[in-house]
């Protein structure tokens, strides 16, 4: 069996604690929650860490909550927390969709959402989903936290905005009336993403008021598709302009070949799966909005 | 750095290397054997184990993680009782041929059960879908725990009664 | 189906709980990485990054300086010992650590012995080698490629990458039948490299005891006495002192049959330590290096008469076989059984070639319960028919019916040579199609095209042909595949059989326990299976290619018969009278005519200890070995129909449904028989629609672990429905067939027929497996994925 190589472990016994941490070991440390994605890769010695800091402790982060309007999601919230999370299910279906698919029940129970972002996988759901409903992360320096939209937190592929000596703490989402939806092809259950989108939407008199696009494994900068929520928005929700698009997110994404997939096929799906996402968002929202319509 | 575990209600305290993994640290520090390895990747699920109230896999937790914390495994299912109801599940129908996995299951299966003493077919494939098999196609996996769930009235082995199992089926 | 109340224990055949199971289900089974001897050491295996590169040198030094490395060892060191390469069960070398250059990703290059495991595998890290990087054989079709690089250039006059050329068949007959065909059908087709993948990984624990000179080793064999006998002749070790010991087996399927380097390795590393050493390799060297299945690139030609009556099949092969020949078959079948190809028909006539190369990938072939490739003849035989079936407009199974072998043909010479033994195959196929109800899955397939939806139905009916074998004809490096039994009955009538095969989960200490108890009367709870140790037990091939029952099963109904036989003399004395006048019936001897004059095989075998006297010539006792060797292979077959429904905006495909009927003879526990199907219907699905060993243009691996190679979960797997017909086999001693690998052999082909009939709206009449989305898709698109190699 694969085994990592050697590294100093530190234990956090606070956010403050964390951070001093970083600030003591710098660039040759890394914040280990779940491990899910790290230690494999440290297993590979891909990944060789001097140091290790574990946040495990960092209960404070492992909250599920709303705070002024806000569904908070801290960032050691662990998978199988968030896909049982009833409030964040009511507002954010998104979430409980794309959690579902996300590995399997048991890397769920120890896998973290703040992980997942900060590994920045370019087929990572949750970075789609968090991007569709337009989330905020919340990222704590020794000298105060910033805010940053998630879909201005990623780089690149692997690479994120968090600075060393940094640490990403919480994830947020506006509460407002809006649906959401996570349609994902997969290869085999607890495959990562052979092609995923995220769709959130808001009526108005018959009108798209609002659209957000998330786009997961298809090379969508930031992860979302703002050329198919700017087609979408002002105009009504149509199957038609639902399927239009998806063509538009499909010719603006840059997906690579891979075992997944190649590109044509991956750019069907980015058209396919948007237009599905959108569909079942409009039916949620007709649901919970009946009296309405 | 030296840690103290509580395996299956026992404490241990080793001095261990921050990389070593759970599952080595089980295996090779304690001697509990049962549980296995299959994988690097965190994708087999042969390692599953109880870190407090939840599975993980061992193979992806370093056993420094579990310091002050307790561990259950599949070494921890009989009791002076007698075999759990998901160990009698597994014999009763066949769910297991070569047993690489089974501890997994049995871990995977136990927690399941008390958190849902009545899963359907399609609940039991979803909770051990991140474990693999390569012997019996699930087929008598899943029946298994049905019996278990059937049958599972503490971790007594006296025979069940059909009233007994009209109670547990409500 | 399968009962899950608690049943008692019966005496011989039937349903029973497994006697392995309690210590498994509790954690206490011993597999090879559970082994820890006193003093032990670990072992690593540094391994090429490159597919083919020539090794230019080897830096050890920094590696043998680390304070908890023990020995280094190169292939440089190897030579010195005469042990650089080893034979194959092919009869080809392999290298055991490079010397000249690596041929495949992932090869053996060096091999650290350190105080643990985690030291051993940062040594690896401070091994330098230095490698020229050479043009790679990727694509098996460009091997033979007059400009192709030469692979084997260590083999002395070698200019090109071929092996062999094998036919069988009649070439001449078979053109002429084609030649005035109505109808002839033709389709290249791609049985993909896929690996068996057991959830253990392969390893050993070799301990050398440097005062008596004896060898143990506790390896993950499924073959331990010929592992034995190769240790022997490998490492010029004296045999009786090599004990091989197989202890729990976490599945083979074929994996576990070869020698792999590692295992010689930690031989060396405990001869040269004087302590044992462990080896235990990881996923991605299971994956990377060990005996992958298929690579079979097939050209498939049928021909029939315009109402559907089959008249031959033509076949060519290019047979990928990695950098080293190792394939695990008997010597005269360098394609394994493949030329059991005809299937389950009533051909005219039929002939196939098979060419078999090399190229820069890990060697094997003959693995994943493929009962010697008899995966691949089925898959290319069920596949042809049903394309035909296109080509014709007829219903698939309507075919088939029209063409499977008469129950009154049997024993039926095949046009290839095989003699199979007894089948009423209509009877199987027309009880699958009826526990499928056919005619309304095609109704509401009729119905479902209408609405543009996508479902499909796939038909595959097998022969399998298990049981190896007749020893005049299947040696392995001239090994006759024969099989011994040894069984002791103690005293108070407790009994011990000792066999040379070897579980890997089968069940076999519960089986073979039944099979003694049918034959003896002896309850299974009183008798032990000792098996996989070759200091306790006889000599004999071990198990794979099915032929545990077929052939040690045999062995132990004809070793339980002697017994039986000398207690009848026993029991003779015992009653004063004639053995003659004996009369048998389970668990007794009495004399005939009178029920109330007997004796238990208890009271007979207490006797055999005691002060009886006993005729002339007897010596007491009833104990008894025997060798088995089977005057043919045993012939299961099955009916088999896959479900699906297909995604069509996005190619997903849903096994919704598999219905399966075996037939393999005699069953000994329906309940284990019913369990080895179920896993190779897994497999099934498995090969059909995920799992598949690709390699980009540079060799690289491209399924080097569970997150790229995938096997199927519980969310592929359907709920199976299981079928059954029993057709004794005439020339076994109890009628039995082998079962371990039907479903494997047979499921594939039904669930790429169902995905293929789902998508012939599109035209789609042949697409390789796996089946994945993306080939789904780019299939119906009219433009087929080629899935051995990077998807680009």
């Amino acid at each position: 069996m694969q085994v990592p190589a050697q590294f100093q472990y530190e234990k956090a016994t606070s956010v403050e604690h964390a951070l001093s941490l970083l600030g003591r070991y710098g660039a040759e440390s890394r914040v280990v929650a779940g491990g899910h994605s790290l230690i494999p890769m440290m297993k590979l010695r891909l990944a060789q860490p001097e140091v290790l800091i574990d946040i495990n402790d960092l209960h404070e982060l492992a909250r599920i909550s709303v705070e002024e309007h806000k569904l908070c999601i801290g960032a050691l919230v662990r998978h199988a927390d968030l896909l049982g999370s009833a409030i964040a299910g009511e507002h954010f279906p998104i979430f409980h969709d794309a959690e579902r698919l996300i590995a399997d029940p048991i890397v769920r129970n120890r896998g973290t959402v703040g992980g997942s972002l900060c590994q920045a996988d370019p087929s990572e759901d949750l970075s789609a989903a968090f991007a569709a409903v337009r989330g905020e992360a919340v990222i704590q320096g020794t000298r105060g936290s910033r805010v940053v939209a998630v879909r201005d937190f990623f780089v690149g592929p692997y690479q994120t905005v968090v600075e060393p000596g940094e640490l990403l703490v919480q994830l947020r989402v506006p509460i407002r009336s809006s649906a959401s939806a996570y349609q994902k092809v997969e290869r085999r259950a607890g495959d990562w993403a052979v092609a995923a989108a995220g769709a959130e939407l808001r009526l108005r008199d018959g009108e798209l008021e609002e659209v957000g696009i998330g786009l997961t494994a298809l090379g969508a900068p930031g992860f979302h598709a703002p050329e198919a929520e700017e087609f979408l928005v002002g105009g009504p929700a149509t199957d038609e302009r639902f399927a239009e698009a998806g063509r538009i997110a499909a010719e603006h994404c840059n997906p690579v070949a891979d075992q997944r997939g190649p590109v044509d096929y991956k750019r069907h799906l980015a058209a396919t799966l948007t237009t599905r996402a959108l569909r079942i968002a409009r039916t949620r929202w007709h649901g919970q909005h009946h009296e309405e319509a | 750095m030296e840690i103290t575990v509580t395996v299956n209600g026992r404490s241990y305290t080793r001095d261990v290397e921050p990389r070593l993994l759970l599952v080595h640290f089980l295996r090779d520090e304690l001697g509990l054997t049962g549980t296995h390895w299959g994988c690097d990747t965190s994708n087999c699920g042969a390692c599953v184990a109880w870190l407090d109230e939840v599975p993980v896999k061992s193979c992806t937790v370093l056993a420094v993680m579990a310091d002050g914390h307790r561990v259950s495994t599949v070494e921890g299912l009989e009791t002076a009782d007698g075999l759990d109801a998901v160990q009698r599940g597994f014999m009763e129908c066949h769910g297991l041929q070569c047993g690489f996995c089974t501890p997994g299951m049995l871990m995977t299966a136990r927690w399941l059960l008390d958190h849902d003493p009545a899963p359907s077919e399609e609940d039991i494939r979803e909770a051990v879908s991140g474990q693999l098999c390569r012997c019996t196609g699930y087929e008598n996996i899943v029946r298994s725990v049905r019996w278990a769930a059937e049958h599972d009235t503490g971790r007594a082995a006296e025979p069940i009664t059909e009233e007994v199992r009209a109670e547990v089926r409500k | 189906m399968t009962t899950t109340e608690r049943h008692a224990t019966p005496m011989g055949y039937g349903r029973m709980p497994r006697k392995e199971d309690p210590r498994f289900i509790r954690g206490r089974g011993t597999y090879v990485d559970d082994v820890t001897l006193p003093g032990m050491l670990h072992g690593a295996v540094l391994r090429s990054p490159y597919a083919h590169a020539k090794i230019l040198s080897i830096d050890v030094s920094a590696a043998k300086a680390h304070p908890k490395v023990r020995a280094v060892i190169t292939g440089a060191d190897l030579a010195g010992l005469d042990l650089a390469w080893m034979p194959t069960l092919s009869h080809d070398v392999q290298a055991v650590l490079a010397t000249d250059k690596v041929r495949f990703q992932g090869q053996e290059v060096a091999f650290v012995v350190a105080e643990d495991r985690y030291s051993a595998r940062d040594a690896l890290e401070l091994i330098d080698v230095d490698y020229d990087p050479l043009p790679p054989v990727v694509d098996a079709q460009r091997a033979l490629d007059p400009d192709a690089p030469v692979i084997r250039d260590d083999l002395a006059g070698r200019t090109d990458n071929h092996i062999f050329d094998w036919e069988s068949g009649e070439k001449a007959l078979t053109d002429e039948v084609f030649a005035r065909a109505d109808v002839v059908a033709v389709q290249d087709m791609l049985y993909p490299r896929v690996h068996p993948a057991p959830m253990e990984t392969c390893g050993a624990v070799a301990d050398m005891d440097t005062v008596t000179g004896k060898l143990t080793v506790w390896t993950t064999t499924q073959a331990p006495h010929a592992h034995r006998t190769i240790y022997a002749l490998v490492a010029g070790l004296p045999e009786h002192k090599i004990r091989i010991v197989s202890p729990d087996i976490g599945g083979g399927f074929g994996n576990k049959v070869g020698i792999y380097p590692g295992y010689v390795c930690a031989v060396v590393g405990s001869i040269l330590t004087g302590k044992p050493v462990k080896w235990v390799e990881d996923r991605s060297e299971n994956l990377m290096s060990t005996s992958f299945a298929r690579d079979y690139h097939m050209h498939g030609e049928i021909a029939a008469t315009r109402d559907g009556r089959i008249l031959g099949l033509r076949v060519r092969v290019l047979a990928d076989h990695g950098a080293f020949n190792g394939t695990a078959q008997p010597t005269k079948f360098p394609a394994g059984f493949f030329g059991v190809f005809t299937g389950s028909y009533d051909l005219e006539a039929a002939h196939c070639e098979v060419t078999g190369v090399y190229t820069n990938k890990a060697p094997g072939g003959v693995a994943y319960a493929c009962s010697f490739r008899i995966t691949e003849a089925v898959y290319l035989v069920e596949r042809m028919v049903d394309v035909l079936a296109y080509d014709l407009g007829m219903d698939p199974a309507e075919l088939r019916m029209r063409n499977l072998l008469r129950p009154e043909q049997f024993p039926y010479r095949t046009k290839t040579g095989w003699e199979y033994d007894s089948g009423d195959y209509p009877r199987a196929l027309r009880a699958a199609l009826e526990l499928a109800h056919y005619d309304n899955l095609r109704a509401e397939q009729a119905a479902k095209r209408e609405r543009e939806e996508l479902m499909g139905i796939g038909v595959a009916f097998f022969t399998e042909a298990v049981g190896a074998g007749p020893r005049k004809h299947m040696d392995i490096l001239g090994l006759g595949m024969a099989d011994g039994a040894e069984l002791r009955v103690h005293p108070t009538g407790k009994a011990v059989l000792r066999l040379s095969c070897q579980t890997q989960g089968q069940g076999h200490e519960t089986t073979f326990a039944q099979i003694v108890a049918e034959e003896l009367g002896i309850s299974p709870d009183d008798i032990d299976v000792v098996h996989g140790d070759t200091d306790q037990t006889p000599f004999g091939l071990g198990t794979y290619g099915s032929r545990s029952t077929p052939v040690s099963g045999a062995a132990t109904a004809v070793v339980a018969r002697k017994v039986r036989e000398r207690a009848r003399i026993v029991a003779s004395a015992m009653l004063e009278v004639s053995p003659d006048d004996l009369e048998w019936e389970k668990g007794r001897w009495f004399v005939r005519g009178d029920p109330e004059a007997g004796r238990t095989i208890q009271e007979i075998a207490l006797a055999a200890h005691s002060d009886l006297e006993l005729p002339e010539g007897i010596e007491g006792q009833l104990d008894a070995t025997c060798v088995y060797n089977p005057p043919n292979l045993t012939y299961p077959f099955g009916a088999y129909v896959c479900v699906v429904d297909v995604d069509a905006g996005t190619g997903q495909v849903k096994v919704r449904d598999f219905i399966a009927v075996d037939d393999c003879g005699v069953r000994i526990n329906p309940t284990i028989v019913e369990g080895q199907v179920h896993g190779g219907l897994a497999d099934g699905v498995g090969m059909a629609l995920l799992q598949v060993m690709a390699f980009d243009e540079d060799g690289n691996h491209l399924g080097g672990s569970f997150m790229d190679y995938l096997l199927p979960t519980a969310m592929e797997c359907p709920s199976w429905r299981l079928g059954e017909t029993v057709t004794p086999s005439p020339h076994h001693p109890i009628g039995a067939k082998g079962i371990g690998e039907s479903a494997t052999v047979g499921s594939p082909a039904a669930v790429v027929n169902a995905v293929l009939d789902a998508l012939r709206p599109y035209g789609v009449r042949h697409a390789d497996m796996p089946l994945t989305p993306a080939a789904v898709w780019r299939a119906a698109q009219g433009r087929p994925l080629r899935t051995d190699l990077a998807i680009t």
